[in-house]
C-alpha cells in the first residue's frame, strides 16, 4: 500500500485516495474539429511506461482534492507531488 | 490402575537436563486419541518426539508413512487440526506451543473447516515506526539495539515466544556469557527504552509497497483453544517503517534421494534445536549427512546427549580438519566424499546405505548399509528470502554459498545475517549493528555502530558441496519415484523428470505442472533442492541458471478471520438507514439493500406475499395516494455564480436559464459518450442548484463533478456538497395525492396552475416543519416530494399517512416503484443501462411503444406530457462550449406527443372523479 503526500493533507495511506490515470491528459478545445480517430486517441490511448509516469490522484476520503504524482512504475516510489494544472517537474533519470 | 499418561514401552527421548522447557510444568495432551505429557516451553512437535511418536499423518496421495522434519515454519509433514471453539485445521505441530489440555488431530495434507462460529475476537493494530527489526536473533538482536540506543522508535518483531533465534538452539557464548544471557540483558535494555516495542509470537507475513508490513501476533493461542475474557486471540499489526531490517534467518535444505521422506530423516539443525532446546532426543541412532560445516555441529551435540552417531557423512572430499578432527575425537567415524544415496524402513528409517561420489555426482565405489532410527541431513542454507522479495527486491546465485542470496533492494530496506547468507555468529553480529545504526541515521536519528562483543562463533564456514540431485542405485530419474523433491505435494524426481521431458524449461512451468512448492509450506525449505534437481534434469550448471519462482505473501497462513478482524457480522460493511427507517420497521416492511442503503421493499399486510401486496400497492398509486420514503436519492448542492454554466457542460441538456424554483430532467454522459447518471435538478436559487441522482451513484456523480471542476474547468466558481442525508424526502403519489398535500399545507395553492409540474415551493407545514415541496414524478401519477431536514422526516412521515388516512393511503416500497417507472418507460441508469449505452441508443430503443427520445425518460406525472416540460435542448453537445460528453453531439430530443397510444396521456387528475378509498390501515 502506497504512502502518498496529499499536498494538502499530508502523508497518508493509499486506501484514501481514488486513482485518476495519466495526468496531462487535457480535455480538447474543440472536440468537433477532432477526426474519430483523434477523439478516440483522446478518450482511450494512455502511455504505460516502466519508470517515472504522471498520473493523477484524488484525496477522496480526505480534502477531495486532485492533485497529480510523478511515480515510477516499477518500484512504485513517488517522485514528485504537485498541484492540478501545474506542470510536471523534470525528473531525472 | 496404572498411570495413563505413562507409556512404559516406548523408549524415554527426553534428556534428564537442559533445554528451554519447564520439567515442574506436566502438560497434558492427546493427539490422534492418545494421550501423553509433554513440558512447558514444548512445542506439539517436540513434546511427540520426547514421547517416540514419528508425529505426522501419512502422506496426502501416496498415503506414505511420514514424521517430522523440522523444527520450524518450513515443517512439510506434521499437520494438525486442533480441537475446541473454531476449530482451527493445518496448524503446525512444529510452531503450535503445548498447553494443557491440549488435543491434537494429525492430518494428511488436508483439514476442515470448523462449520461452528468462531467465538474469538480478532484485532487490528496500526503503528509508524522509524526502524523495523523482523526477525530477534542475533542480527537482529543487534540491529534493534543500535537502532533503539539512537532513540529512534523500533519495532522488534519474532514469531517465537522468546528472543533468541539460531542461539536457542546451540550454546554459543557473547561477552564471555553464555548467548542466551546476552539476548536477556538485549532484551531487558530494549524493554527499558520507551521508543522500542518487541512483538513475540508475531510474524512478519506480508511486506508490501512504502515499507508496509502486516505482522500477525498470536496472543492467547498458546494458553489454549478458548477466548481469554478481554485479550484478543490475535491481532494484526499494520506497521509502517521509514526503514526495515530484515534478520529473517534462513532454512536448512533437505536432499533428494531414495527415501528422503521416512519418519526420522530430518533437517540436521532442527535435531540440534530438539536436543539443545526442548532436551529431547529425537533418535538414539543416528547417521549425519551434510554438504557443509553446520551438521558438525549437531553431531557432537548428539553425542553429548548420549546418542550413538554411526557416521557423518560429507559430500565434500576435504572437509575442514578442525571440524573432522573433532568429531573424530567424540567417536564418529568421518566418511568424505560421500553421501547417503538411499534411506530404507517400514514405518521409520530403519538403515541408511552410503557410496562415494565423483565430482559429477555419480557413485563410485561399493555401497554400504549403515542402521540407524536417525538420519540428520544438511543440504545447505536457504536465506529466508521471501520477505526481501516480497519487497521486490532481487536475488541472485551465490556459488561460493551455493544459495540464492538478496542482490538489490527496492524499498527501504536492509537484509543482514543469514539471511544474507551470513552463516557465523560474529558476522552476523557485525551485520546487524551496523544495519541498525544504519537505518537509524537514515530515519532521522543519529547513532553509533555498537563494538560486536566477543563471541564463540567467530570460524567463517567453509565452502559447501551441494549434491542436488543424490543417484539412485539403479534406474534413471523417470523411476526415481521414492527420491521426493515436495513432501506436501508427493512430488518427485520422476515427475519432475517427466514436465522436463514435456517440454518444460522454465521453473515457473514445472513448478505449475508438478506443483511442487504450492503447498501448505510454499516450500520453504525444499524450492532451493527442487530447483536443483530442475537444473541436474536440464543439465544447467546450477540453479542459478534456471532462477526461483516469485515469492507472495503471506509468509506463513493467515487465518481470514484475522483479516477480517471486527469486521464481521454487522460491522462487515456499514448499513445506511433514513430518518424513516423506525416506522418501515415498525410496519412490516421487507427491505432490500440498495447500495449500502436499507430501502423498504414492499409492506405486505397479514396474509399477503409479495406480489399481492405490490399490487396493493400500485393500485394504490395508480387509483388512490400512496407514499414512498424517497430519501436514498442523492442529493448534491450546486451553488456558485457559474453553477448554471457548470450544469450546463456536465448535463447534456441545457439548466443555465431554468427558473428560479423551477426543476428540470437531466441526463449526464462520461466523456465517451455513454450515459452515466440522470435525475431531476431543482433551482432554488440563481446561485443554488439542487441535483439529484440515483440512489446507488451518488457519490460516483459528486466524485465526477468535482474532478471536471478541479481539473478542467477550475476557473468556474462552484461547490459543491453532498447533502443526501440532510434531507428526508417524503413522495405522496397518486391522483388523490393533492387532497393529502391540501391536507398538510392549508396555506400552499396546490392546484395545478399555481403549483405546475416541475416546479417546487418553500414553504411550511401545518405542522411547524419547513419543506420543500416539488412536484416531481418518478411513477407517472400526479406527485408531490416533500422535503424536510432529516431530523424532521420520521414526523413529517407520520403527519402524511396521518393526512392521507381518510383517502387510504398506502406506503409502498422499492418493488412497487420499479412496477410503475417501468410501466410508464422510465429508466434507471445502472439497471436499464450497462455503460455501453449512450442518448442516442437510448432514446432510440424499442422498450417503449413507437419512437422515444430521450426526454420521455423524464419524468412526466400524467398531469403533463413529459415532452413539453423535459429538457429544451441537447445544449452542450452541438455548442461550441467545453463538454465532456462530446460524443452525444448527434443526439437532439425531438418535442413530440409521448405515446400515440395514449397511454401516456392521462388526464390531469384535478378533474378526475376521486375514486372511493376506505380509510388507510397505516399508522
Amino acid at each position: 500500500m502506497l504512502l502518498i503526500a496529499c499536498p494538502w493533507c499530508g502523508e497518508r495511506e493509499e486506501l484514501e485516495f481514488h486513482y485518476g490515470g495519466q495526468a496531462h491528459v487535457a480535455h480538447p478545445a474543440e472536440p468537433e474539429g477532432l477526426s474519430d480517430s483523434q477523439w478516440g486517441e483522446y478518450l482511450f490511448v494512455r502511455d504505460n511506461p516502466k519508470g517515472p509516469f504522471a498520473e493523477r490522484w484524488s484525496h477522496s476520503a480526505g480534502c477531495r482534492r486532485w492533485f497529480n504524482v510523478v511515480r515510477h512504475t516499477v518500484t512504485h516510489e513517488i517522485l514528485a507531488v504537485y498541484p492540478a494544472g501545474q506542470p510536471k517537474p523534470v525528473i531525472l533519470p | 490402575m496404572s498411570d495413563p499418561f505413562r507409556l512404559p514401552h516406548r523408549p524415554a527421548r527426553r534428556l534428564p537436563a537442559g533445554g528451554r522447557v519447564d520439567r515442574s510444568a506436566p502438560l497434558r495432551f492427546t493427539y490422534d486419541g492418545t494421550r501423553y505429557t509433554g513440558l512447558r516451553g514444548d512445542t506439539l512437535a517436540s513434546a511427540l518426539l520426547a514421547n517416540g511418536v514419528a508425529g505426522a499423518s501419512p502422506s496426502l496421495y501416496r498415503g506414505r508413512p511420514r514424521g517430522i522434519a523440522t523444527a520450524g515454519v518450513e515443517e512439510p509433514n506434521a499437520l494438525v487440526q486442533v480441537a475446541g471453539p473454531g476449530s482451527e485445521p493445518m496448524l503446525l505441530a512444529t510452531t503450535l506451543e503445548l498447553y494443557e489440555g491440549l488435543t491434537a488431530t494429525g492430518l494428511s495434507g488436508r483439514g476442515r473447516l470448523d462449520p461452528g462460529p468462531d467465538p474469538a475476537v480478532y484485532d487490528k493494530m496500526h503503528l509508524h515506526t522509524e526502524v523495523l527489526v523482523v526477525g530477534a536473533g542475533p542480527a537482529g538482536l543487534a540491529a534493534a539495539l543500535a537502532a533503539g540506543r539512537s532513540g529512534a522508535r523500533v519495532v522488534l518483531v519474532d514469531d517465537q515466544p522468546e528472543p533468541g533465534g539460531s542461539l536457542l538452539a546451540g550454546h554459543e557464548e557473547i561477552d564471555g556469557v553464555p548467548a542466551l544471557d546476552w539476548v536477556a540483558a538485549v532484551r531487558e535494555e530494549l524493554a527499558a527504552r520507551p521508543g522500542v516495542r518487541i512483538l513475540t509470537r508475531s510474524t512478519a507475513t506480508g511486506y508490501y509497497d512504502h515499507n508496509y508490513l502486516l505482522v500477525a501476533e498470536h496472543r492467547t493461542d498458546h494458553l489454549g483453544p478458548h477466548p481469554v475474557p478481554g485479550v484478543s486471540r490475535q491481532r494484526l499489526w499494520h506497521i509502517r517503517a521509514r526503514r526495515v531490517v530484515l534478520a529473517t534467518g534462513s532454512h536448512e535444505r533437505p536432499m533428494v534421494f531414495a527415501g528422503n521422506d521416512l519418519p526420522g530423516v530430518m533437517s540436521a539443525a532442527a535435531v540440534r534445536a530438539y536436543v539443545n532446546r526442548y532436551a529431547v532426543l529425537p533418535g538414539h541412532r543416528a547417521v549425519v549427512l551434510t554438504t557443509n560445516d553446520h551438521a558438525y555441529a549437531t553431531a557432537l551435540d548428539l553425542v553429548a546427549a548420549g546418542a550413538e552417531v554411526s557416521a557423518l557423512v560429507d559430500t565434500r572430499p576435504e572437509p575442514p580438519a578442525g571440524l573432522v578432527d573433532a568429531a573424530r575425537r567424540a567417536g564418529i567415524e568421518v566418511v568424505t566424499g560421500s553421501c547417503v544415496v538411499g534411506a530404507y524402513g517400514d514405518a521409520a528409517v530403519a538403515a541408511v546405505r552410503t557410496a562415494a561420489l565423483d565430482a559429477d555426482d555419480a557413485v563410485t565405489g561399493p555401497v554400504r548399509d549403515l542402521a540407524c532410527d536417525l538420519l540428520a541431513v544438511s543440504g545447505g542454507w536457504s536465506p529466508a528470502v521471501q520477505l526481501w522479495s516480497q519487497a521486490q527486491g532481487t536475488t541472485r546465485y551465490d556459488e561460493d554459498l551455493a544459495a540464492f542470496v538478496p542482490a538489490r533492494a527496492a524499498q527501504h530496506v536492509d537484509i543482514v545475517g543469514a539471511a544474507r547468507g551470513v552463516l557465523d555468529l560474529a558476522g552476523c553480529l557485525d551485520g546487524g549493528f551496523a544495519a541498525g545504526a544504519e537505518a537509524a541515521r537514515s530515519a532521522g536519528f543519529p547513532a553509533a555502530v555498537p563494538a560486536t562483543p566477543a563471541n564463540s562463533g567467530d570460524t567463517r564456514p567453509s565452502r559447501p558441496r551441494p549434491v542436488w540431485l543424490v543417484p539412485g542405485e539403479d534406474g534413471d530419474p523417470s523411476t526415481w519415484h521414492d527420491h521426493f523433491v515436495d513432501l506436501q505435494r508427493d512430488a518427485t524426481v520422476a515427475d519432475v523428470h517427466r514436465a522436463v521431458r514435456a517440454g518444460m524449461r522454465s521453473v515457473e512451468h514445472i513448478k505449475r505442472y508438478t506443483t511442487i512448492g504450492t503447498a501448505h509450506d510454499q516450500g520453504k525449505a525444499s524450492a532451493v533442492s527442487a530447483t536443483g534437481v530442475i537444473a541436474r534434469l536440464l543439465g544447467a550448471r546450477t540453479p542459478g541458471d534456471v532462477g526461483t519462482t516469485t515469492y507472495r505473501g503471506p509468509y506463513v497462513p493467515v487465518p481470514f478471520a484475522l483479516l477480517a478482524g471486527r469486521e464481521r457480522g454487522p460491522l462487515f460493511d456499514p448499513v445506511r438507514t433514513t430518518a424513516i427507517h423506525p416506522w418501515h420497521t415498525a410496519h412490516g416492511a421487507v427491505f432490500e439493500n440498495v447500495g449500502q442503503w436499507q430501502r423498504p421493499r414492499y409492506f405486505p399486510l397479514a396474509g399477503e406475499d409479495m406480489d399481492a401486496a405490490v399490487l396493493r400497492e400500485c393500485r394504490a398509486a395508480r387509483a388512490g395516494v400512496a407514499v414512498m420514503d424517497a430519501t436514498t436519492l442523492g442529493k448534491i448542492d450546486v451553488i456558485g455564480p457559474d453553477a448554471g454554466a457548470f450544469l450546463n457542460r456536465v448535463y447534456t441538456n441545457a439548466f443555465a436559464r431554468l427558473a428560479v424554483n423551477s426543476a428540470r430532467y437531466g441526463m449526464m454522459c462520461r466523456a465517451d459518450g455513454m450515459v452515466f447518471d440522470d435525475g431531476v435538478t431543482l433551482r432554488l436559487a440563481e446561485d443554488h442548484y439542487l441535483m439529484t441522482t440515483t440512489t446507488g451513484n451518488a457519490a460516483g456523480v459528486l466524485d465526477w463533478l468535482e474532478e471536471w471542476l478541479q481539473t478542467e474547468w477550475p476557473e468556474l466558481r462552484v461547490r459543491l456538497t453532498s447533502v443526501t442525508e440532510q434531507w428526508a424526502t417524503v413522495a405522496v403519489v397518486g391522483p388523490r395525492s393533492r387532497e393529502v398535500l391540501g391536507a398538510l399545507v392549508p396555506d400552499l395553492d396546490v392546484s395545478n396552475d399555481a403549483f405546475p409540474f416541475m416546479t417546487a415551493r418553500e414553504t411550511r407545514l401545518a405542522n411547524g416543519v419547513e419543506a420543500r415541496i416539488c412536484r416531481i414524478s418518478f411513477s407517472g401519477e400526479l406527485a408531490f416530494e416533500i422535503n424536510v431536514a432529516s431530523w424532521y422526516g420520521l414526523a413529517v412521515w407520520e403527519s402524511v399517512i396521518e393526512a392521507g388516512r381518510p383517502l387510504g393511503i398506502t406506503p409502498y416500497g422499492t418493488e412497487t416503484m420499479h412496477v410503475l417507472r417501468a410501466e410508464k418507460g422510465y429508466p434507471i441508469v445502472g439497471q436499464d443501462t450497462d455503460g455501453t449505452v449512450t442518448p442516442w441508443t437510448w432514446a432510440w430503443s424499442g422498450s417503449s411503444p413507437g419512437r422515444r427520445t430521450s426526454s420521455e425518460n423524464a419524468r412526466s406525472d400524467g398531469a403533463t406530457p413529459a415532452a413539453a416540460t423535459a429538457g429544451n435542448s441537447s445544449a452542450c453537445c452541438r455548442s461550441t462550449r467545453p463538454c465532456c460528453c462530446r460524443r452525444a453531439r448527434s443526439w437532439s430530443p425531438t418535442p413530440k406527443r409521448p405515446c400515440p397510444s395514449g397511454r401516456w396521456d392521462m388526464s390531469p387528475p384535478a378533474t378526475a372523479a376521486p375514486p372511493s378509498a376506505a380509510p388507510s390501515p397505516w399508522r
